[in-house]
């Protein structure tokens, strides 16, 4: 979970921070010193740890540093420019900048960075790019202009991709936003130009980027307050040409573009960024931290004294301008729940922080889902469309069939999904469930949308499987669909045991007027006037229980026939004690595989009066495809562990035990009897093959062929 | 080939020839079915097997030591003839293939696989021996005796010498098993286990094991078998139904494995320490195997991986062959279950095996008397078949117009037991041999009373013999005995005349074990357990030709009449003839090895252990094996992979044509089994021999009950 800590700021009084702010914070070789370069003539070393600055230079009056000093990873030396063209050089022991290294230039230089495992690296105001080295071996060496009049260098940032420099700068002129990336090492630029949507007529203030393995990922945040993001390729398809990258929207309205000392925005890590500006509602600016994943806010912090609308982040800490001082706020993210990442968790409403409208887009946090391809479908299209590919590929069924989930008529969907049904593609597995996501995905966002019969079509396909779509059980539960759950029980070989508990609690208590309305399969529950029915029935439903089939089983099927016969006679004669609809539901229960360890604490919280409901009607369910008697006795035996002491307790459970008892009772006279007799059954054997045995001697004919 | 230009006309012959006795068959014929043959195998005690030489050593409560070759389709090739006073507690292989074992006379014994007898027998002085293992050099033997005493034997060259005692333990010792690297034994006892080191004698730790299973508090807990592995881990079986891991260096228990509610007999290891096997009293063989705790995980565990239930007694042995798990008990029967993992070629050498029956034959017949003598392990019985005056068609029960007689029971003296027995074709000569001695009886029938009168004064080289046979015309005896040689004695009426020793040739001790004589008694052929058959010319009284050595032993050997053709069976299924005279195959044995056998013959499980013929069938050749019997009319043509080899069901409205077309020289018939015996006695009569396995059943002690009804 994202958290900012508590803040604190290092002394001030050495910097004279002007209303602009800072020039620039970077990272000293040791890891909690950084650079502070401030508008005017002095560079001061600080040490967070400790709030207090370790060294102080200063440039002589008159002379002003143009661009922030940085540390040479390398050499440990710190280097600044002041006055566009001059260069210093120097390190801790030195005292004062104008009795260190010097090297005049010959054209102005915009910024120099600084990252670990490379040398420092000059952006020039023209766009050129050179290395610390290789300027100070020939300091008058002539710098090319890469940039056209008028087109001033916004943003700029140095990365290591794979060991190498990479340095992307985003330039605007009239306007229009240039990005250029440089592959230092290799000397290679590319361009792109940064196209931009709906947004084209807000300005952006803020960059921030991020890199992964092939794509530079440039958020900016425009003055319409949202967050866009932009892809840029590392490695250039076509280095020459100039190639157009589209930005697209990754959080709307984060903060009022209207701020009157300007915004920044800066990634964190993968999944957050931090958004420093005045939230929409409130006047006082404040430090945000965003999961752009979930496009939830995570944490805020108020600035109340206001900032210079700038902001670092290094190592753990997020550096601003709090006022005249410079402030630290520790930022951790430590793993997280989901309900966390949702903003859902309560304490994260602290009174404190401003709660952002909620907005929850379900349509983009689902491209981070089971392989929804419908949900990125968008992106992935903007992504083509920048490299410049103009072919539209041909969109496949499935695809067409989820955009119709998205939007159009159940009546459509169900006509369109029928189609799709018809003919059977090659990765129908994954469809289907990706299918089935789309349809409760869109349940969830319109509660008014309900398409059962697409939904029931769908389970009929016998592909789906619980966790292949986990929603939909529970949307089920959750409008008591009794239907539905049902098809679900006898369709899915998965459904983990609380769910089975859940759709047991809600069969036992749906009200029979209800179940009547139901469309109920009473397949497992047979006419009770048409017994003949009944008795040839002689094979159970292959259902694999407890990862056994108990027909496999022949010594347990062999010995269970025995006393089966009786259990089904009596089972005829007496009424069941619920409706055929609500058997036939049990039934499905009873078909449905469990493991007894998982089942029995969500067996516990079932009510009291439902258990002897329950167990009355396990023990009198014929039906088509009744149960095995295994599979009866195994629930009963559950329901009776789980509950045992309530059971007890109970008095209508009095009659249940009392036939309990006397059944387990006439079964154990059965085998004991059968133990007796044993011997005489073996007896009985041997007159048998003694009957078959010729005697000891005879004389045959035999005649072989 | 001769006969190879006139194979039409042959063929036609040969049909002419059975047409006469109706269809295109073999003909009818009158069978006496015995099943009073009550012979009951004892009870299996220890196995022990040698991974050299991939051979199985059985010993059966009786004290009989049988030898199978596992690799030679597990045939049992030799046998040590049991003995009263010896019964065997342990069996084990040492260095050089010797055979070692011990049992309740106190007696250590070593046997001499060539000459087939007892080498010497030496006695411990600790009382009866429980338990005895070989070091794992081989080079030493350690026994474990009833005084509570773990006695040290080095082995010599040419016998065992004392070396010392190990600390006494309280009460006997009934399972011992060595540290593979040689420094530690693990001596199970009653309630404990010791820890042994070798060098010093004494016992480093004892570790008691509890007497108590599922709640119920047993008298004594006896460990019946212990097993060190290389990592110092002690695995232990007991009477409480327990497999139990111990650390052999803390002396501490480390896991317990409750597997039956009775005795745990048994355990063998694999020799890589991946897998080993147990026994229970209630007949189960479980295995368990060192499996990774998760899938690439180097952590492993003993997991109990498969249970058998092969044997319906106790199962008082197991071993642990690379491939295969062998058990055996109370319930006689030798059980060997492949591997399915281990082996590489899913053949039928991959099929389970169960070996009840001996592979040699216990049952000779007198042709002219129709008599039948038994021979048990210390007597013998002569039987008279009855007769019939009835005829019927093909499997019909005639009436018996006389039952059969039981004629004679001749108790052996001493506790030997008899090793051979044979009746002269005449009926009125009975030879039987012991380990010590060979006794020659004399009958006289008059009308139906039998005078037995016993032939004394046998000379000293006649002590003990592998083989006796009578000459057609019993004018001849022939002796294989162990020494190797053959001894031809004429007989006369009330004694006999020693004529000639066939002496094995130079060097060799090899001990024949398989007799033939031709019907005119001018050739006998004698086959030991691995060098090829050698054929006597008895009436020049030398040595005619060896048949050319064969890599499987022989298991029948038979002399035709007429062509003096030899038979061979051998036990990988193959069937040779080879023309003595000729001293070459027959040409028919050239040709049926050159499309051979067909492959369901070659994968029958059980030996030939008899091969007999009429003089007046030249062509038919009768074998068997224990669950079938085959004519083979060599007139016939062979049968190839895509014939029915077998079809128990009688032609009925076939065509002629298609019957000639799928007729072929093997004519099976499965009806009797389990088949111990089968003769010719005349062109139409045959006699059989079956003794059925639930009769043996039903004469073995009972099983532990296991109750059927669970309540």
């Amino acid at each position: 979970m994202a958290a900012l800590e508590d803040e604190f700021t290092l002394s001030s009084g050495v910097l004279s921070a002007g209303p602009d702010g800072l020039l620039g914070v970077e990272q000293s070789n040791k890891t909690d010193q950084f650079l502070v370069t401030d508008r005017g003539r002095t560079v001061v070393l600080y040490k967070v740890s400790d709030q207090k600055p370790l060294g102080s230079w200063s440039v002589k009056q008159g002379q002003l540093i143009t661009c922030s000093a940085v540390c040479n990873f390398q050499t440990g030396e710190y280097v600044v420019v002041h006055d566009n063209k001059v260069l210093r050089i120097w390190n801790n022991e030195d005292v004062n900048l104008d009795k260190v290294f010097k090297a005049t230039l010959s054209a102005e230089v915009h910024k120099i960075h600084s990252v670990r495992g490379t040398e420092p690296v000059l952006l020039f105001k023209e766009g050129a790019v050179r290395g610390l080295e290789a300027l100070l071996a020939e300091p008058q060496q002539e710098i090319e202009a890469v940039l056209s009049d008028g087109e001033v260098i916004r943003w700029t940032k140095l990365f290591m991709v794979f060991r190498h420099p990479v340095l992307i700068f985003i330039t605007e002129k009239h306007g229009n936003y240039f990005v250029y990336v440089h592959m230092v090492n290799s000397h290679t630029l590319s361009k792109y130009t940064l196209l931009r949507g709906q947004e084209e007529k807000s300005v952006i203030q803020s960059f921030t980027a991020s890199v992964d393995r092939k794509f530079i990922s440039v958020m900016s945040l425009s003055s319409d307050g949202c967050v866009y993001e932009t892809l840029i390729p590392v490695y250039p398809t076509d280095p020459e040409e100039n190639q157009r990258v589209v930005s697209s929207l990754l959080l709307r309205a984060v903060v009022s573009g209207s701020a009157p000392s300007g915004v920044a925005l800066t990634v964190l890590d993968r999944d957050h960024v931090a958004v420093l500006g005045s939230p929409l509602s409130a006047s006082k600016e404040c430090l945000s931290v965003w999961n752009i994943k979930f496009q939830t806010l995570q944490t805020s912090k108020e600035l109340p004294q206001g900032t210079s609308g700038q902001l670092w982040y290094y190592g753990e800490n997020l550096l601003m301008l709090h006022g005249q001082s410079l402030t630290v706020i520790p930022y951790k993210c430590e793993v997280s729940s989901l309900a966390g990442a949702l903003g859902k968790l309560k304490h994260s409403h602290d009174p404190g922080i401003q709660v952002m409208p909620p907005f929850v887009n379900w349509e983009a946090s689902q491209g981070d889902g089971l392989g929804s391809q419908h949900a990125e479908q968008p992106r992935r299209i903007l992504r083509r469309r920048k490299i410049e590919v103009s072919s539209q590929p041909a969109v496949p069924p499935s695809k067409q069939l989820l955009t119709t989930i998205m939007k159009d008529s159940e009546k459509h969907i169900e006509m369109e999904l029928r189609k799709f049904l018809a003919v059977k593609t090659p990765d129908f597995h994954a469809i289907v469930g990706d299918l089935v996501t789309g349809l409760l995905g869109r349940c969830q966002v319109e509660p008014s949308f309900c398409p059962r019969n697409c939904l029931v079509q769908l389970i009929q396909t016998h592909v789906l499987s619980y966790s292949l779509c986990p929603g939909l059980m529970e949307m089920a539960v959750k409008k008591t669909d009794v239907q539905l759950l049902q098809l679900c029980l006898q369709r899915f070989p998965d459904i983990p045991e609380s769910v089975t508990c859940a759709c047991l609690k809600i069969f036992l208590s749906i009200g029979d007027d209800s179940l009547h309305q139901a469309e109920i399969d009473m397949e497992s529950v047979f006419d009770y006037g048409d017994s003949v029915q009944g008795d040839n029935v002689a094979a159970p439903v292959d259902v694999l229980q407890n990862g056994f089939s108990p027909e496999g089983d022949t010594c347990l099927s062999c010995c269970q026939e025995v006393p089966a016969k009786p259990q089904d006679a009596a089972a005829a004669t007496p009424t069941c004690p619920v409706t055929p609809q609500r058997a036939a539901l049990l039934n499905a229960i009873l078909h449905s595989g469990y493991s007894e360890a998982f089942l029995l604490p969500h067996l516990k919280d079932i009510p009291a009066q439902h258990i002897t409901c329950s167990e009355n009607a396990t023990m009198t369910l014929p039906g088509i495809h009744p149960p095995t008697l295994n599979q009866i006795l195994d629930w009963i035996c559950l329901l009776l562990d789980a509950n045992f002491t309530v059971v007890v307790m109970i008095p209508e459970a009095k009659r249940l035990l009392i036939s309990l008892y006397k059944f387990v009772k006439s079964q154990i006279s059965v085998y004991s009897e059968l133990n007796k007799i044993e011997v005489s059954f073996r007896e009985l054997q041997k007159l048998n093959q003694e009957k078959n045995n010729r005697g000891l001697y005879s004389i045959e004919v035999l005649e072989l062929f | 080939m001769r006969a190879r230009a006139h194979v039409g006309p042959g063929r036609r012959e040969a049909r002419a020839w059975s047409g006469e006795r109706g269809a295109a068959g073999m003909g009818e014929f009158k069978v006496h079915r015995v099943r009073f043959f009550n012979y009951v195998p004892s009870g299996i005690r220890c196995v022990a097997y040698n991974n050299q030489s991939n051979r199985l050593a059985v010993s059966r409560t009786d004290g009989t030591v049988e030898i199978y070759n596992l690799s030679a389709n597990y045939f049992q090739e030799k046998f040590f003839p049991g003995h009263e006073s010896r019964a065997t507690e342990a069996l084990c292989w040492t260095e050089g293939q010797r055979l070692f074992s011990a049992g309740l006379n106190g007696e250590i014994v070593e046997y001499d696989l060539q000459a087939l007898n007892v080498k010497y027998a030496m006695d411990a002085f600790g009382g009866p021996i429980w338990s005895m293992t070989a070091s794992p050099s081989g080079s030493q033997l350690l026994v474990g005796c009833e005084d509570g005493s773990v006695k040290l034997f080095q082995i010599t060259p040419d016998k065992i010498q004392f070396e010392r005692n190990f600390d006494r333990q309280k009460s006997r010792i009934l399972s011992l098993s060595w540290h593979p690297s040689g420094t530690h034994i693990a001596a199970g006892s009653i309630d404990y286990i010791s820890v042994f080191d070798v060098k010093s004698g004494s016992a480093i730790h004892k570790m008691i094991v509890d007497r108590q299973y599922m709640g119920v508090s047993k008298r004594k807990c006896i460990v019946w078998g212990v097993a060190f592995l290389s990592d110092g881990t002690v695995i232990s079986v007991d009477s409480a139904g327990k497999v139990q891991f111990w650390d052999s260096a803390t002396g501490t228990l480390v896991k317990s494995h409750p597997i039956a509610n009775a005795d745990v007999l048994s355990i063998a290891v694999a020799d890589q320490e991946d897998s080993f096997v147990v026994g229970t009293a209630e007949g189960t063989v479980f295995h368990f195997q060192l499996v990774s705790v998760t899938s690439n995980s180097s952590e492993k565990q003993w997991v109990r991986t498969k249970p058998f239930q092969h044997h319906t007694h106790d199962v008082r042995t197991v071993a642990h062959s690379p491939t295969a798990l062998i058990s055996g008990g109370t319930d006689t029967h030798l059980v060997i279950r492949p591997l399915m993992e281990k082996v590489e070629v899913k053949n039928y050498d991959a099929a389970l095996r169960k070996i009840t029956f001996p592979h040699r034959c216990l049952i000779s017949c007198s042709k002219k008397r129709q008599l039948l003598l038994f021979q048990f392990a210390h007597h013998l019985e002569l039987w008279r078949l009855g007769s019939t005056v009835a005829t019927g068609k093909n499997g019909d029960i005639l009436p018996l117009s006389k039952n059969a007689d039981h004629l004679l029971h001749l108790k052996t003296k001493g506790p030997e037991n008899i090793i051979c027995s044979c009746i002269s074709s005449c009926g009125s000569w009975i030879a039987y041999s012991t380990a010590s001695r060979f006794f020659l009886y004399r009958l006289n029938y008059e009308h139906d009373n039998i005078s037995l009168k016993r032939v004394s004064k046998m000379p000293a080289f006649l002590r003990s013999a592998l083989q006796i046979l009578f000459s057609e015309d019993s004018k001849k005896l022939f002796v294989a005995s162990n020494q190797g040689s053959l001894h031809v004695i004429q007989l006369l009426e009330g004694s006999f005349k020693h004529l000639h020793a066939f002496q094995p040739q130079s060097g060799t001790v090899e001990a024949m074990c398989l007799l033939a004589v031709s019907p005119d008694g001018n050739w006998l052929a004698a086959s030991g357990t691995s060098a090829g058959v050698h054929v006597y010319n008895v009436k020049q009284l030398k040595l005619h030709c060896t048949v050319p050595a064969y890599n499987f032993p022989v298991t029948a050997l038979a002399i035709a009449p007429n062509t003096n053709n030899l038979v061979i069976a051998h036990s990988d299924q193959q069937v040779f003839e080879y023309s003595i005279p000729d001293k070459q195959y027959t040409e028919w044995s050239r040709a049926v090895q050159k499309q051979g056998f067909h492959h369901l013959w070659l994968q029958r499980d059980t030996p030939i252990t008899h091969i007999g013929f009429h003089s007046k069938r030249p062509m038919h050749i009768l074998l068997h094996d224990a669950y079938m019997f085959c004519i083979i009319d060599k007139s016939l043509p062979l049968p190839n992979d895509k014939t029915l080899l077998y079809n128990p069901l009688p032609p009925t409205s076939e065509s002629d044509v298609v019957r000639r077309r799928t007729a072929h020289a093997f004519k099976i018939s499965k009806i009797y089994k389990p088949l111990l015996f089968m003769e010719l006695l005349d062109e139409g009569t045959l006699v059989a021999v079956e003794r059925p396995l639930d009769d043996i059943i039903a004469q073995l002690p009972p099983p532990i009950k296991k109750k059927k009804f669970g309540t």
